[in-house]
């Protein structure tokens, strides 16, 4: 068959190009497996170290002989208190000024330098925001070392990232269902309380898993605002000290001798079934109103 | 007048108001670039007008001066007046949620809210009322809104169901429904077939002449044949202005200005 028709056939150059395809989806598929390579090491680190170490008693108990044994009760009463507190000061603030951004501002000067500000805000280091606490809060407004002081400079800590995320959830409801709320007469409050609100839940849901995710974990900030190395007591209200788990963990690991080894290793792993366990609440609730809506 | 359409509420012009919307010298800017000038317009009662030009005349922000709600740009600056129903919407006293909740608009794109058919329904009466609606009359509202539209027979089954899974031609419809309780007099529409196949298009224009009598049309529309169908009196606008305003079949048959005649046999836009 000599008039055999090739114009379909794969030629040379394409035979490279494809090769080359291939080399670089093997690169990316590398690369996001090296990823989730730290995820899973630190997991999986964590339990085997960790793991054997925990017990209902070392939730319920207090540490014991300096700290080289015993539990981390008042340590994880401290975190609820701290990370709640936070997020009831950053919560409201951040989704009423999220609100004020998306909904009513104009763009303006003002406008303008509020959203740098946030943007900066979120990029201050925690050790920065530690200070600012120690002179706005314990010192000026003279709450003291306390868990009101610490939970004040974890909410401003966080507050960008509740902003950022509700002000985006909030900008996802279409323009068109806003236009068709004025356009029948409503305020935009109206607007806001039946339309935009209800149709953004998840969004801000996030935010809050966001926010207790970073309040949580951080150490700086509540190491010189309220968070302590060592008391007695698990706390009774905002103006008493407390222990913390990450400032806990922190000293386990680097100030206290003769830690055993597997005892910073169960503090950790407390620590992140915290976080799990407070945004699991979240994601569920956020699954809830995904599922919902639908446009 | 002798118009083989039949005449409606401007045959005795002293029951009411003459004009459904009347607009002198209206002048409009988006900052500083002036989308209206001078136009003058008088809005026939109980008819419909369709608003017809090419891209960025100016129709859709003649509309939407019409219920004040350009105003939410911010940006918006006007002169002029506009009067509707024979008074001065944009006067001292005047409460622009009034004019809107009685000066209804469609939009191009259906945009039902993400709520039942029944919500939908009763929006604009959750908003504007502070008691609770009865239950037997809330679904007389309902029942009577979306048979005005042609739509009862259609969902009644299932008015619980999300506005947002019905068909784009039952969205519009909903979309016009739901104007319906506020009890308006003016309804604008924009467009509202352009998203719309030709089987919807029709259904829907043929709602338009149903509607046509008991409320005031005001529509905006790309298609010729379409102002040509469904429309009583032709407005043309040319780059911010009025050209021609005549009834529809004298300027389509007879257009008096040559860019009315260039503009609807296509020779550009
Ligand atoms: N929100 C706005 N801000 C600034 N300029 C605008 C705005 N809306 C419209 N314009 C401008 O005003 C002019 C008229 O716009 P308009 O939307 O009224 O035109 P239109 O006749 O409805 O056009 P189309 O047929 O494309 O819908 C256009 O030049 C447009 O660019
Ligand atoms: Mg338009």
């Amino acid at each position: 068959m000599s008039g055999l028709d090739n114009r379909f056939l794969r030629t040379p150059r394409e035979q490279r190009s494809l090769t080359q395809q291939s080399l670089f989806r093997l690169l990316f598929l590398v690369m996001t497996s090296l990823l989730v390579v730290p995820v899973f090491g630190i997991l999986l680190v964590l339990i085997v170290r960790g793991g054997p170490g925990l017990s209902l008693d070392f939730f319920l108990d207090k540490p014991r002989k300096g700290m080289t044994a015993g539990g981390i009760f008042p340590a994880l009463i401290g975190t609820l208190w701290l990370t709640s507190g936070a997020l009831l000061l950053a919560f409201p603030l951040g989704v009423s000024a999220a609100i004020y951004l998306s909904e009513y501002a104009r763009d303006n000067w003002l406008t303008r330098t509020i959203n740098i500000a946030i943007v900066n805000l979120a990029g201050v280091p925690s050790i920065v925001h530690a200070l600012f606490g120690v002179g706005a809060f314990v010192l000026f407004l003279d709450f003291g070392a306390s868990i009101l002081a610490a939970s004040c400079t974890l909410a401003v800590m966080t507050l960008p990232v509740v902003i950022v995320a509700t002000r985006e959830s909030l900008q996802a409801v279409p323009h068109s269902f806003r236009e068709a709320c004025w356009s029948m007469g409503a305020t935009r409050w109206q607007t806001i309380w039946r339309l935009v609100l209800p149709n953004s839940g998840s969004g801000i849901l996030t935010g809050v898993i966001l926010c207790i995710s970073r309040a949580v974990g951080e150490t700086a900030p509540i190491m010189f605002t309220g968070a302590v190395y060592w008391v007695a007591y698990t706390p009774e209200g905002v103006f008493d000290q407390t222990m913390a788990l990450s400032l806990h963990l922190y000293n386990v690991s680097t100030q206290v001798p003769n830690v055993p080894p597997g005892l910073p290793f169960s503090v950790a792993l407390t620590l992140i079934g915290v976080v799990l366990v407070m945004n699991a609440t979240a994601i569920a609730f956020r699954m809830r109103l995904r599922g919902r809506k639908r446009w | 007048m002798a118009s083989a359409k039949p005449q409606t509420a401007t045959a005795n012009p002293e029951a009411g108001p003459r004009w459904a919307i009347e607009s002198k010298g209206l002048n409009l800017w988006y900052g500083t670039f002036q989308a209206l000038r001078d136009v003058d317009l008088q809005i026939k009662h109980g008819i419909v007008t369709s608003l017809i030009g090419p891209s960025g005349c100016g129709k859709s922000t003649f509309l939407r001066s019409c219920n004040r709600i350009n105003e939410r740009l911010g940006y918006v600056s006007t002169t002029g007046t506009i009067q509707v129903l024979g008074q001065d919407i944009y006067g001292p006293d005047i409460s622009p949620i009034q004019v809107r909740r009685q000066v209804g608009m469609v939009f191009q794109r259906p945009n039902p809210l993400p709520l039942s058919i029944r919500e939908n329904v009763l929006f604009g009466q959750h908003i504007h009322r502070d008691d609770r609606i009865p239950r037997a009359e809330a679904d007389q509202l309902v029942e009577r809104a979306l048979r005005e539209v042609l739509l009862w027979d259609r969902v009644k089954d299932r008015l619980g169901r999300k506005a947002t899974s019905l068909s784009l031609e039952e969205q519009q419809k909903l979309c016009i429904a739901r104007l319906l309780p506020m009890r308006p007099e003016i309804l604008l529409m924009d467009e509202p077939c352009s998203a719309l196949d030709p089987e919807a298009t029709r259904a829907v224009e043929e709602l338009i002449w149903e509607l046509r009598g008991k409320y005031s049309i005001l529509i905006v529309t790309h298609n010729m044949a379409q102002a040509r169908r469904a429309s009583d009196e032709c407005v043309f606008m040319l780059l911010g202005r009025v050209i021609e305003h005549a009834r529809t079949e004298d300027m389509f048959v007879t257009p008096k200005k040559p860019e009315t005649a260039d503009y609807i046999e296509g020779r550009f836009g």
